[in-house]
C-alpha cells in the first residue's frame, strides 16, 4: 500500500505539542470527556508521520470533537455539521498532495453525514477520519445519534431508544474503505499508532475511537461517574473487535483520476456529452 | 481573432468558466444544466483541472468550498432543487469567504415543479436563500452570448469579493443556440483573487484590504490558517462577542457595496436606441407621454425587447439587469420619473417586482406582468400590461388566484 506521507512531508522529529495551539487553552470539553485524549493521540500520530503542517489539513464537523481544530496548528477548515468529508473530498481532489483529516463526532459522521460516510469510502478518497463516538450528540445536550444502541436513554429516547444503532466499522468495510481501525480513548498508544497507520494510508481511512461523554451518555445510562465510564471502555476492548480491522490496496481516488486526466490529455475519452449527440 | 461559434446556453458557460481559469467542478446532474456537468468532465481533466460528481448538491457545495480554499477556480451547476440543497454551504462559502461560481439554470418549481420548463422563480432564493444576514451577487444572463460573458464576470468577481457569486439563467437560455462571437485567448480580463505578501506568521486569512477583501492564500503553501463557519476574528479564530459578530456582519456586506462599479451594469434601451433614427426621442425633459419603463431579465427580456421592436409608436424603455443582486437601484431609480408607469416582466408569481417597488417607491405606478405556468411570457402578455390592459396582480385578493395565476391566464 502507498504510503502518502513518506517523503517530503516527513522532516524532523516532532512531539505533539508542536502542533498543539497552547495558546487556545484551556479547552471547552467537559472534565471526563475523551476527547482530549483523542486530541492528543492524533497530534502524535502527526508527530510520528512528521506531518507539515502547511501540507496539512484538518477539516471538522460540528459537534463537541468538532471544536477540536481550534486547538490545532495545521490548516483547518471547520465547517458545517456533518459535511466534513464532502469538504474534505473537495480539498484532497483537487490537491492529492495534501494530507487531510477529517474530525467528526458520530452525529456528524454516520447521522447527519452518513451519506457522504459512504461515498467518501466508495470514492476511496484519501482522507483520514477520525470519529469520536460516544454514543449521542453531545453538543447539543445529549440526544440519540445514528450509533446509540437500542434501549439507551437519552435526551430524546426517555423510554428507551427505538433504534438499533450502526457498527461503523462493518459500515466502512462494506462501502468500501482502505483501512478500517477500532480503538477507545483509554487505549492510548493504540490510538497514537492507529490514526498514524491511517495516515499512510493512499486512499480511504477510518479510526473509530469509543469515547466518554459523562456528562450526557453515561449520567443518563448511569454508566456512573467519568473515571467508571473509562474502566468500562478498557474492559470492553477486551471483548469486541478492535485495532486494525480492514487493511486493503485499493485505487484510491487520486490513482484513478490521474488516470483520468492523461486519459483526457491524450485525447482517448469517450466521445459522450452533448455535441456528441 | 474572433471565433464565431454556435453554443448552446449551458455550453457557453462551460466555455466562459474554462475561458476564467475554472478548474475544479463538482456536482450533481440535474435537467436542465446537466450539459455543464458533462461538458465539465470532458474539458477540466485534460487541463489538468478535477471534475467530480458529489452524492448529491449538499456535499458539491462543500466540495466546492474545500478546493477553493485549496486554491481552485471551483464551481457548480444545478437548478432548483439543487439550489436548494446547495443553501446550507452557500452560507458557508459566504462565512469562510471561498471563492466559487454557481450556475442555476432555473426551472419551474416549487419541489420537481416542471422539471423540464423554464421559470425565473428562483430570484428571492437566490438573494435569501441561505440562513442569516449575508451578501449577494447574481448575475442574469439574457443570452447565449451573455452565459459565457456573464459567467467569466462571475468568476472574476467571485475571486475578486471572496464570496460565492450566481449566475441565474433558465431552461430556455440554457438550451437555445445562437451565435457568440468569442474574444480571442488571452484578450479577456480575468481577475485572480487577492492573494497574501510577506511573513507567513503575520498572515490574517480575514483581515480585509482596502477595499475590504482580505487576502486568501491557499493550503499547501507558505501560509498556515484556520477558516471556520462560526463568527470569527481576523485570525479565523471563531470569537462568539458582539462586537467581532457585528464588524463580520457589516464587512461582508459591504465588501460588495464598496466594489459596487465592478458588477455588469444593466442594459437600458429604448425605442429610438433599438431601432434608430427614425424613431427619433425628443430632447431630455421632453419625454414622450405615456413613457413606460419596462424591467425585465433573463429570457423575459427577450421578450420585452420584442415589446419595443412591435410597438415603435408607444415610447418604452427596457430596463435589463445584468446584475440582478445587488439590484441596481440608483440606475433604475435615475429613470423612474422620466416615464408614467413602471412595468415588470418575469416568469414567476412576482418577485423581482416587489424590488421595483421599492426602488419606485410610490412616485409612479408599477405593473406586473407574469407567468409562471413553465411557458415563457410572451411579448403580447407584457404589452398588455405595458398598455395598461392588464396588470397581474392587481385586486390580487384570492380570486385572481382560482386561475393559472400570472396574467390571467
Ligand atoms: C444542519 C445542522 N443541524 C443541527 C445542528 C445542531 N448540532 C450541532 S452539533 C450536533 C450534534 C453533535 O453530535 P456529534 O456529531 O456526535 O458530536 P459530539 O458533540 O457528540 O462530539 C447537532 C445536532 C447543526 N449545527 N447543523
Ligand atoms: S458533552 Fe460529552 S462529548 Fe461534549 S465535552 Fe462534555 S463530555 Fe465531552
Amino acid at each position: 500500500m502507498k504510503d502518502r506521507t513518506a517523503g517530503p512531508t516527513r522532516s524532523r522529529a516532532r512531539g505533539y505539542t508542536d502542533y498543539l495551539d497552547e495558546a487556545a487553552l484551556p479547552h471547552i470539553w467537559c472534565a471526563g470527556c475523551g476527547n482530549g485524549n483523542v486530541l492528543k493521540a492524533l497530534l502524535g500520530a502527526f508527530a510520528s508521520r512528521g506531518l507539515d503542517p502547511r501540507m496539512t489539513v484538518v477539516v471538522t464537523g460540528i459537534g463537541c470533537w468538532g471544536k477540536a481544530d481550534d486547538y490545532i496548528r495545521t490548516n483547518a477548515i471547520h465547517g458545517t455539521h456533518g459535511r466534513a468529508l464532502a469538504v474534505a473530498t473537495g480539498v484532497k481532489a483537487y490537491r492529492p498532495e495534501l494530507a487531510v483529516v477529517a474530525l467528526m463526532g458520530d452525529g456528524d459522521f454516520a447521522t447527519i453525514g452518513g451519506n457522504h460516510f459512504i461515498h467518501a469510502a466508495r470514492r476511496n478518497i484519501g482522507v483520514t477520519a477520525v470519529v469520536a463516538n460516544n454514543l449521542n450528540y453531545g453538543m447539543t445536550g445529549g440526544q440519540y445519534s445514528g450509533t446509540t444502541p437500542a434501549g439507551s436513554l437519552t435526551s430524546t429516547s426517555p423510554y428507551g431508544h427505538a433504534e438499533e444503532g450502526f457498527d461503523l466499522c462493518a459500515l466502512a468495510e462494506a462501502a468500501g474503505a482502505a483501512y478500517v481501525a477500532r480503538t477507545t480513548a483509554y487505549h492510548y498508544r493504540q490510538m497514537e499508532t492507529l490514526i498514524a497507520e491511517a495516515l499512510g494510508v493512499d486512499g480511504f481511512s477510518l479510526v473509530e475511537v469509543l469515547t466518554p461523554c459523562p456528562t450526557y451518555y453515561g449520567r443518563l445510562n448511569r454508566e456512573g461517574s467519568a473515571p467508571e465510564m473509562w474502566r468500562a471502555l478498557k474492559e470492553r476492548a477486551r471483548g469486541g473487535s478492535f485495532g486494525c480491522l480492514v487493511r486493503r490496496d485499493r485505487p484510491s481516488f487520486a490513482e484513478r483520476y490521474a488516470g483520468v486526466q492523461a486519459a483526457a490529455r491524450a485525447g482517448t475519452g469517450t466521445e459522450v456529452g452533448p455535441d456528441a449527440r | 481573432m474572433t471565433r464565431k461559434a454556435f453554443w448552446q446556453g449551458n455550453e457557453a458557460v462551460l466555455e466562459g468558466a474554462v475561458a476564467a481559469g475554472a478548474r475544479f467542478y463538482a456536482g450533481y446532474p440535474i435537467t436542465p444544466s446537466s450539459e455543464i456537468a458533462e461538458l465539465a468532465s470532458r474539458r477540466l481533466p485534460a487541463l489538468g483541472g478535477v471534475f467530480i460528481q458529489m452524492e448529491d448538491e449538499i456535499a458539491s457545495m462543500a466540495a466546492l468550498v474545500g478546493a477553493s480554499l485549496a486554491g481552485a477556480k471551483a464551481f457548480t451547476a444545478t437548478s432548483g432543487p439543487g439550489f436548494s440543497l446547495m443553501q446550507e454551504n452557500i452560507g458557508l462559502a459566504i462565512m469562510v469567504e471561498a471563492p466559487c461560481v454557481v450556475i442555476n439554470v432555473m426551472r419551474s418549481g416549487p419541489s420537481t415543479g416542471l422539471a423540464t420548463k423554464p421559470a425565473q422563480a428562483d430570484v428571492m432564493q437566490a438573494r435569501w436563500g441561505t440562513h442569516g444576514d449575508h451578501p449577494a451577487v447574481a448575475l442574469v444572463p439574457a443570452s447565449v452570448s451573455e452565459c459565457f460573458s456573464l459567467t467569466v464576470a462571475a468568476f472574476n468577481l467571485a475571486e475578486r469579493l471572496r464570496m460565492p457569486v450566481f449566475v441565474l439563467s433558465d431552461e430556455i437560455i440554457g438550451h437555445m443556440r445562437e451565435r457568440v462571437e468569442v474574444p480571442p485567448e488571452g484578450s479577456l480580463e480575468i481577475w485572480e483573487r487577492p492573494r497574501p505578501s510577506g511573513d507567513p506568521s503575520e498572515y490574517r486569512p480575514y483581515r480585509p484590504g482596502p477595499d475590504g477583501v482580505p487576502p486568501l492564500a491557499e493550503f499547501g503553501g507558505p501560509y498556515v490558517f484556520h477558516a471556520t463557519s462560526s463568527m470569527h476574528d481576523e485570525r479565523g479564530v471563531s470569537a462568539n462577542d458582539a462586537g467581532t459578530a457585528a464588524a463580520l456582519i457589516a464587512r461582508l456586506g459591504a465588501k460588495v457595496l464598496r466594489n459596487w462599479e465592478l458588477l455588469p451594469p444593466p442594459e437600458i434601451v429604448d425605442t429610438a436606441s433599438l431601432l434608430g433614427s427614425g424613431h427619433d426621442r425628443p430632447g431630455k425633459g421632453a419625454k414622450p407621454a405615456g413613457g413606460v419603463l419596462l424591467v425585465a431579465f433573463g429570457s423575459s427580456a427577450r421578450s420585452a425587447r420584442q415589446v419595443l421592436v412591435d410597438h415603435p409608436e408607444r415610447f418604452v424603455t427596457l430596463f435589463r439587469p445584468r446584475t440582478l443582486w445587488p439590484f441596481p437601484e440608483a440606475e433604475l431609480s435615475a429613470l423612474v420619473e422620466d416615464h408614467e408607469s413602471v412595468v415588470v416582466a418575469e416568469m414567476n408569481t412576482g418577485q423581482l417586482v416587489l424590488e421595483a417597488e421599492r426602488v419606485v417607491a410610490g412616485r409612479r405606478p408599477v405593473r406586473a406582468a407574469l407567468r409562471s405556468d413553465g411557458e415563457i411570457i410572451t411579448p403580447e402578455e407584457i404589452w398588455e400590461v405595458v398598455c395598461g390592459r392588464r396588470d397581474a396582480r392587481a385586486g390580487r385578493t384570492g380570486e385572481s388566484w382560482s386561475g393559472t395565476g400570472g396574467s390571467g391566464r
